[in-house]
């Protein structure tokens, strides 16, 4: 690989890393904490916003980040064709995986 | 069945099966002791690193404590979980291709340094012993309840077990015995949850419980709406609402979160698994396993609350229920009647109540306050032991390989064989069940509390010299060393302060910017990263090899030419 793909590929990963965690940040720390007493205003159900968001949102949040990543990556490395020589395997993709749990 | 019975089979099927997999896959070489010879399925590497992660504090103490913490009980939950994003993203992919054994191998070679090794050796038994203290008083205290030994007997066949599989096997006994405990303890989690949610809301999945309406017999109406109601007739915080500062919540989330980043033993996980990609993927496993229970836990602890209050408050004391009398005697339920009128009082007001119940035990008892099956209630303690000692024993793998592997092998004694490496590592993983199960027959403070410190720890030393390692090239030795020793130090002594030199000062009037010290370990990173980055500046560049270690490990697997 040369040095300029080496670095673009860089570049790209950080462009995804960063998105991602603008997200975790404003959903954990934005919704969960910050704004958590005005988030309380609204209801779903038998729970006020803010406080479901604290203690249950933000971790499936939290997972579908993770799989956002892992497919965002996948796609990345197939791009500069980075796969692991060690895994010649099929590439099963697996991002549906992001909306279970 | 009596309780003890049921808790006797399942502790001894349980135990049984752990060692059967341990002798079934016993560690030959020092690669299959320190990473399981790194081939470790995703799949089972996610449910390894869940149970590796959830330990006696998640299983036991944390529900219990988000309990009497209502809202605030929150950093627990973002903060073990959201740091696995932080793992995810920034630090498995890049560990994983970098491909050694240890943490301080990497901190070792990144920083071309013996003293920056020696430093996170430093760093990695403080913080994995400060953890397995908690684990090793976590199986003591479900010993002694469930089967009616003392404290001391109990933390000692914990250790036993322990000790037997985890130098047996090393890393590959451990993981997969840590696969079946975690299959133990989230079964053991969720067959009570659920049968507690089915019993109270009619509903089977206990996260839609949670904001769902009691039924009929417990008074109808929503259960979070009853709870603040019943909180506030008694002088209790209302549940759903916050007591803590809006910044002290904000830095406890975010050390828990940089710690969790930062556990070393979470973090040799994902050397054991074949290659990148498939690091990524067990992290996404580890995290959906880990959010199975981690999202129940609050569930838990609302309905574990609203049933401690309508069972107790107001009732006869000669009427108490069994399990109120069971608890008694282990001390961690203590009732006063101090206006002797024979009825307990169970209120906010610390002049009045007459309950003192330990937040570790709401898991443990709430089968029993909820009045299940007595396989129920003993199936818990199960869960509770696999928890506890599935974490132990990763943790004392970390201590084992940092004392063979990056002490002697990489320090001071080059030369020996790997078989006398295996030898010094198994009788490191001796010497520190002892130690360990010493401390927890003489614990301090509650299991979670004592966890929260080695968060801050691992928050403030590991995370940011890993972190900048791989994303800012031109961090050098002197940076790092410097970061590490400056976070570690701050955020250690500003614990040690408050907690043992000047606690009448522990309070938010006392802290520093109204951090408290569970929460101090953010600020340690925010030294670490300051410290590091600005003695980088000014000392030289790092060699140019290594600067070619960190282009390497910036790019998965192979790199093939295009």
């Amino acid at each position: 690989m040369s040095n300029s793909s080496a670095q673009s590929y860089w570049k790209s990963n950080i462009r995804i890393v960063l998105s991602l965690l603008a997200v975790w940040f404003f959903i954990s720390f934005g919704c969960g904490i910050l704004f958590v007493d005005l988030l309380d205003n609204f209801r779903i159900g038998g729970f006020k916003l803010g406080f479901w968001i604290a203690q249950q949102g933000a971790i499936l949040v939290f997972v579908a980040l993770i799989y956002v990543y892992i497919h965002l990556m996948d796609k990345l490395d197939d791009k500069y064709n980075l796969e692991s020589s060690k895994d010649n395997q099929p590439n099963l993709q697996t991002n549906t995986d992001g909306d279970t749990e | 069945m009596s309780v003890q019975i049921w808790t006797f089979i399942f502790v001894f099927l349980t135990f049984g099966l752990y060692i059967g997999i341990a002798i079934k896959s016993r560690a030959g070489s020092t690669s299959e002791f320190y990473v399981a010879g790194s081939g470790v399925p995703p799949l089972a590497n996610g449910m390894a690193t869940a149970a590796d992660w959830m330990s006696a504090a998640s299983f036991i103490s944390m529900a219990g404590l988000i309990s009497f913490l209502g809202r605030d009980g929150t950093f627990y939950l973002m903060g073990w979980t959201g740091g696995y994003v932080l793992l995810a993203l920034l630090l498995a992919p890049y560990l994983r291709k970098f491909g050694k054994f240890t943490v301080p191998d990497f901190i070792g070679d990144r920083y071309y340094s013996q003293s920056a090794r020696l430093i996170a050796v430093f760093c990695a038994i403080t913080i994995s012993f400060v953890y397995v203290c908690g684990q090793m008083q976590g199986a003591g205290i479900v010993f002694s309840r469930f089967l009616e030994v003392d404290i001391t007997t109990g933390v000692i066949i914990g250790m036993a077990i322990v000790f037997f599989y985890a130098v047996m096997g090393g890393m590959k006994g451990i993981t997969y015995t840590q696969v079946a405990q975690y299959c133990v303890l989230i079964f053991a989690f969720m067959v009570p949850a659920i049968f507690i949610s089915i019993l109270m809301t009619g509903i089977p999945v206990p996260q839609l419980g949670f904001g769902a309406e009691l039924t009929e017999s417990f008074g109808g109406g929503y259960l979070l709406d009853r709870l603040d109601g019943m909180s506030e007739q008694l002088g209790f915080a209302t549940y759903t609402e916050g007591q803590r500062s809006t910044q002290d919540v904000f830095f406890i989330t975010a050390a828990l979160m940089f710690g969790t980043a930062g556990l070393p033993h979470v973090i040799i996980r994902f050397f054991t698994v074949p290659n990148v990609r498939d690091a990524r993927r067990s992290a996404g496993y580890a995290l959906i396993f880990i959010a199975i229970l981690y999202t129940t836990a609050p569930a838990v602890a609302a309905f574990a609350r609203t049933n401690l209050i309508n069972t107790v408050d107001n009732i006869e004391y000669s009427a108490v229920p069994e399990w109120f009398t069971k608890w008694e005697a282990t001390n961690l339920i203590v009732f006063t009647d101090k206006n002797e009128d024979g009825r307990i009082q169970y209120v906010g007001d610390p002049e009045i109540n007459e309950l003192e119940v330990n937040r570790d035990i709401m898991v443990l008892a709430n089968p029993e306050i909820a009045g299940l099956p007595n396989w129920v209630v003993a199936l818990v303690a199960a869960g509770a032991l696999a928890a506890a000692l599935s974490t132990a024993a990763g943790l004392l793998l970390v201590i084992s390989t940092a004392v063979a592997h990056d002490l002697m092998k990489r320090s001071f004694m080059p030369n020996i064989s790997e078989k006398q490496e295996l030898r010094y590592a198994r009788i490191a993983i001796f010497v520190a069940v002892i130690i360990a199960g010493y401390v927890g027959i003489n614990p301090p403070a509650y299991v979670a509390q004592v966890v929260a410190y080695a968060f801050g720890l691992a928050a403030a030393s590991f995370f940011p010299a890993i972190v900048l390692g791989i994303f800012h090239k031109r961090m050098n030795k002197q940076g790092a060393i410097a970061g590490m020793v400056a976070g570690f130090l701050f955020t250690a002594l500003y614990i040690v302060y408050f907690k043992t030199i000047n606690p009448a000062m522990d309070n938010a009037q006392g802290w520093l910017f109204g951090i408290s010290p569970e929460g101090i370990g953010t600020l340690g990173t925010i030294v670490n990263m300051a410290v590091a980055y600005g003695i980088s500046k000014i000392t030289p560049e790092p060699p140019k090899d290594v600067q070619a270690i960190v282009e390497n490990i910036r790019l998965p697997g192979e790199v093939v030419l295009r």
